[in-house]
């Protein structure tokens, strides 16, 4: 967030020869001497209020079951790991492991598959783009637009056909295609950061392509690159209805897990948010190392 | 990586020189600056628009796989039955207010937070950080945490707080609202606006940093009061981003599943239509009559699109020009 493109000041026309270097604003306009704290407090209580449900969970977690299933609540109750216990399968003997291992598979394997075609296919997008580029963008962004529901029957039917239902790399495969136009998008968007003048300059001095990928478009690319694969990580670890559909007791992912977690009988409260916090723990990891390039990233590159 | 590396530069490699029988290479040239783009291109038109494809034929078919003997073509009358199905009406009329409502309310209340966060204040950073935690939940997980541990009309945060409050006044008589089965649809727009709230946040404050700073100097000059900026000159310039932030989100939210497979089980008027889908082939093997609906939703989505796709151009044509 520290340096903010203009991504598209409506009014303010970018002065001429504008080459894509990152300008730096906002930085000095914020006036040190104005009080600020009303503000202050009021984002402070809503961002409390917003985060309230995560350290609910977190705290929950940390309770025993009666404890936890308290009205009013008992913030003060003494922390136990019982719950985590539990969640691993203490009493139950039912194990996590499979389907995190499975959820671990499918959203790293499916973001390395995902870089695969998405790196060359920015680059044709940017560096050196094709004829008719931005039609081959939209045309990428309409398939993302396609909700998985109108296309989730004939890829069942084709699975259960070919003996795939129940098979991790077919998810895997499903993945990959989920990803793959946010994918391009947001790689175009940082491919598209790499100076012209560099690469022009990188030509003049002869430099070969495997040279220029290198020296030149890898150290301004590679942050971009990361955040695509923490986003698309983070957009396949929390994919339901194709888990629920396609898989079963063998390739089931985590949250497929999570939804047949929930037992009617006896408190579960804090087993249940223990669940909920193992599982999230991935996602908030790398959206948090993302932090910086989520907004662009999210945004498709239409944000910087 | 490396493969990836790797392939670009093999498929670079031939990749445009400037050479003397410029003219004679011209088609050759242009293969090898569209072949970086062949695989992904391939695999998502084979993945993606051939089983919509297929899903197109289903939907004109007669076909429930528990009778198999009564397939055969339907015509029409699959897309007839899910206009006038009052559960498939139900849950298109869901989808749209689902959508819709998260949609405004988050953006609402994401305009609010981006406010207040473009000002300066103590521990601005860790408020962001707090603020985009909902995101970051996974959505199975924040479902299963707001129908157990806060919605709970027993022992949720939420009523656990109402009867805490209640109680520092001295009334043991606090009201205890069940919004799961008193307003289900409520509930699930309430969770989802918690969590997609932090999305628009994100998207409106990278808008309000962008904004050109020295014409809102020149309006301080000239004697502008704070409420004249906001609305004559950051309006104006954030509406592109609350476009792009709320088309963005209508794509996802209207292809919601998680919040209401978990909270509500499309229970009591919640089902919208990627569930009523699912439970239309999963459950009851209507494959025809799934298949229409999805349809229905490919066409609906077809017309947020085409707004989605404007305000983005809006957004990258600029860049484009590079």
């Amino acid at each position: 967030m520290s340096t903010l493109t203009p991504a598209t000041p409506r009014n303010a026309a970018r002065p001429a020869g504008f080459d894509g270097e990152p300008r730096r604003r906002g930085k000095s306009r914020m006036d040190p001497t104005r009080n600020n704290t009303a503000a202050g407090i009021a984002a402070w209580l809503l961002a409390l209020l917003f985060a309230a449900p995560v350290l609910w969970m977190i705290l929950t977690s940390f309770h025993s079951e009666t404890d936890a299933a308290t009205n009013p609540p008992s913030i003060a109750a003494n922390l136990t790991l019982d719950a985590y216990k539990e969640f691993f399968g203490a009493s139950s003997g039912v194990s996590p492991w499979p389907p995190l291992i499975n959820s671990a598979t499918a959203s790293i394997l499916s973001t390395a598959l995902v870089l695969v075609p998405a790196i060359p296919a920015a680059y044709a997008l940017s560096i050196k783009p094709v004829k008719n580029w931005t039609d081959v963008m939209f045309f990428f962004l309409s398939t993302k637009m396609m909700p998985v529901v109108a296309a989730i029957l004939p890829l069942y039917l084709f699975a259960k056909t070919v003996g795939a239902l129940d098979n991790i790399w077919f998810l895997i495969l499903m993945y990959t295609s989920m990803n793959l136009p946010i994918a391009v998008w947001m790689m175009r968007s940082f491919l598209a950061e790499v100076p012209v003048e560099m690469l022009e300059a990188a030509q003049i001095d002869g430099a070969g392509l495997l040279l220029t990928l290198r020296k030149i478009i890898a150290p301004v690319a590679m942050p971009g690159i990361a955040a695509t694969a923490l986003i698309c990580f983070i957009f396949s670890w929390n994919e339901l209805l194709l888990a629920r559909v396609l898989t079963g007791v063998v390739a089931g992912t985590a949250p497929v897990f999570l939804t047949g977690f929930v037992s009617s009988q006896g408190l579960f409260l804090a087993k249940v948010c223990a669940a909920a916090v193992v599982i999230s723990l991935p996602v908030l990891f790398a959206g948090f190392a993302a932090q910086d390039k989520l907004v662009q990233g999210l945004s498709l590159g239409a944000v910087k | 990586m490396t493969t990836a590396t790797a392939r670009i530069a093999r498929s670079g490699h031939s990749a445009p020189k400037p050479s003397k029988n410029a003219k004679a290479r011209e088609p050759a040239l242009a293969w090898a600056r569209r072949a970086p783009l062949l695989p992904a291109l391939v695999f998502l038109i084979i993945v993606t628009q051939l089983p919509f494809v297929v899903t197109l034929i289903i939907s004109f078919l007669n076909w429930n796989s528990l009778r198999p003997d009564q397939t055969g073509f339907a015509g029409f009358s699959n897309y007839v039955q899910v206009l006038t199905d009052p559960d498939l009406r139900q849950a298109i009329l869901t989808t749209v207010i689902l959508t819709v409502s998260v949609v405004l309310v988050s953006l609402v209340i994401g305009l609010g937070l981006a406010l207040l966060l473009d000002k300066k204040f103590i521990g601005r950073g860790l408020a962001r950080t707090l603020l985009i935690a909902p995101f970051l939940v996974v959505p199975v997980a924040a479902a299963l945490i707001w129908k157990h541990a806060l919605l709970n009309p027993t022992y949720g945060l939420i009523n656990g707080s109402l009867t805490w409050i209640w109680s520092l006044f001295g009334s043991n008589n606090p009201p205890q609202p069940d919004l799961l089965s008193q307003a289900p649809l409520m509930a699930v727009v309430v969770s989802l606006v918690w969590q997609w709230t932090p999305f628009m946040m994100l998207i409106l404050l990278a808008g309000l940093q962008s904004r050109p700073m020295d014409t809102v100097e020149a309006a301080q000059m000239d004697g502008a009061t704070a409420w004249d900026i906001f609305r004559h000159l950051t309006l104006p310039h954030l509406r592109q981003y609350m476009e792009l932030g709320g088309l963005l989100g209508a794509i996802y939210i209207v292809q919601n599943f998680d919040a209401v497979f978990t909270l509500t089980s499309g229970g009591l008027g919640t089902a919208n239509l990627p569930y009523a889908i699912y439970q239309t082939f999963y459950f009851a093997n209507e494959y025809g009559l799934a298949s229409a609906a999805g349809v229905v939703v490919v066409i609906g989505t077809i017309v947020v699109a085409t707004f989605a796709l404007r305000t983005v151009f809006s957004l990258f044509k600029k860049e484009a020009a590079r």
